[in-house]
């Protein structure tokens, strides 16, 4: 009890800085004319991904990211819109992973994922200078330079430099994973931040493919000094296309567990949907960046173990 | 026992191919859309060799039946030290390799954890704290006035570290074996 005690007095300045940086975040998109808006953390369903297992609630689900209701809010007019809210995803619980987290996602209307990335850089910039730090941070022991524009290299690329394979013309999506945590990201310069492009397309999840490369998708990762930070898209705007990846998903999950339910609204509000870029950001690991923090529980004033 | 690779965590042992293995790094790590990657570096508990292995969300693993006993530590022969489980009196021998720096801190006639698998010693675990002879101290200089803790000294066991200025061969000093660090003194030398 007692250790607890002093475990939550020692990780006060990284709350405090937490803080600070929630609250530069909320000015830095309000500054943008973004409106922040709040969905359901509890719902009827959730987006099905065979990778992602939702945590269950009497019936519905605790959500994995809050793209579907944010989605419906776009297809209904509104246009460019955050939401800093909590997360939840089953399993997940490492140095860098904790069940429940805290996402910031937004979402601009004719935007697409370089967009995306460009908020990411201006969104730090934004963050550095409120701080009153340089754009050059220190996080474990290496210097990242944090000046934009980051560096950009295609999944395809850094695969073929680092793994010698290229997984767009051969799907095996075991061997992605694998290569990317352990010969990929590795690779990455630790001096400043990466920007993975154009995962394959049967990776893309929500992305829509390349107009000019149906192989490949719009779907980007930024990564810094080793942490996945976001995950941005061009937006998946075909009604047909989405509903089929869903039915993909559902039909693979169903061989290990039980499905969530077919996102219904989502779908019919998807008629409506404009083009759009849109990206969804771990707090968390924003903050750990920040505050040199190794390990996601000194940035969480509770984790799974002591909630 | 086959276990998650999702149960495992520092520390765990587990049975690969039949070799029991200390889990000495864990770290799980998922890309966003993608399945879970556990990067685990273990460690040989028979040979003192490590490995490094990947496993995936769903993955079972054989964990290592261990026990742990108590014993006493006896004496070394050759590159050997011995050991003996005080309640059946039998005798165990681990190598030098084995005990690594714990040797530092064995002294003749302390009780000691063993940790065993089947019937054979792989590890032993120490007390935190140990009561060591000093025989031998360096001079201590009046000059240098940095800390109080400021001389060197040899322990009977034949580690070295620092000690606070007033204490003097022969005295018995406190160790913690977890830090390697002086704690207090224990008895004077009369």
């Amino acid at each position: 009890m007692d250790e607890e005690r002093l475990r939550l007095s020692r990780i006060k300045p990284n709350l405090e800085r937490r803080a600070h940086i929630m609250e530069l975040t909320r000015g830095f998109f309000r500054h943008c004319g973004f409106l922040e808006v709040e969905t359901p953390i509890r719902a009827a369903t959730v987006a099905p991904e065979l990778q992602i297992s939702p945590v269950e609630s009497e019936g519905c689900f605790l959500i994995t990211s809050p793209e579907l209701h944010m989605k419906q809010l776009l297809a209904a007019g509104y246009e460019n819109l955050f939401q800093i809210g909590h997360t939840f995803r089953k399993g997940e619980r490492g140095r860098w992973h904790n069940p429940e987290f805290t996402m910031l996602e937004w979402y601009r209307t004719g935007g697409d994922y370089l967009q995306m990335i460009r908020d990411t850089e201006d969104l730090l910039q934004e963050i550095t200078n409120g701080l009153g730090i340089g754009p050059v941070i220190s996080y474990q022991g290496c210097q990242i330079d944090l000046t934009p524009p980051w560096p950009r290299v295609t999944v395809r690329d850094a695969f073929r430099e680092a793994a010698g394979w290229d997984p767009v013309l051969k799907s095996n999506p075991v061997r992605f994973d694998d290569d990317l945590v352990c010969k990929v990201i590795p690779r990455f310069s630790p001096a400043r931040p990466t920007v993975l492009m154009d995962y394959p397309a049967a990776m893309a999840s929500l992305a829509r493919l390349k107009p000019d490369d149906p192989t490949q998708s719009e779907r980007a990762e930024i990564f810094i000094g080793g942490l996945e930070i976001a995950n941005a898209y061009s937006e998946l705007a075909d009604v047909k296309e989405q509903t089929e990846r869903f039915a993909r998903e559902i039909k693979q999950i169903a061989q290990e567990r039980r499905p969530p339910p077919t996102p219904r609204r989502f779908l019919e509000a998807m008629a409506h949907f404009p083009e759009s870029g849109g990206i969804a950001l771990g707090m968390d690991r924003l903050v750990m960046l920040f505050c040199d923090a190794s390990c996601i529980d000194e940035v969480m004033a509770f984790t799974v173990e002591t909630a | 026992m086959a276990i998650e690779i999702g149960e495992v965590h520092k520390n765990s042992k587990l049975l690969i191919n039949g070799v029991p293995y200390n889990v000495e790094e864990y770290d799980f790590m998922k890309p966003g859309k993608g399945r879970a990657v556990y990067r685990l570096r273990l460690r040989n508990l028979l040979e003192d060799t490590s490995l490094d292995i990947t496993y995936h969300s769903g993955d079972k693993v054989e964990e290592a039946h261990v026990t742990s006993t108590q014993m006493q530590y006896l004496y070394r022969e050759g590159d050997h030290y011995v050991f003996m489980n005080t309640e059946t009196f039998d005798q165990y021998m681990l190598g030098e390799k084995k005990v690594g720096n714990k040797k530092n801190f064995l002294k003749e006639g302390i009780a000691v954890t063993g940790v065993m698998m089947e019937d054979r010693p792989i590890d032993i675990l120490l007390p935190n704290f140990v009561e060591l002879a000093v025989i031998e101290t360096a001079a201590s200089s009046k000059t240098d006035t940095r800390t109080a803790q400021n001389k060197t000294s040899v322990l009977e066991t034949g580690l070295t570290i620092g000690v606070p200025t007033f204490v003097n061969e022969g005295d018995i000093v406190k160790i913690d074996t977890r830090t390697g660090a002086y704690v207090e003194r224990i008895t004077q030398k009369k």
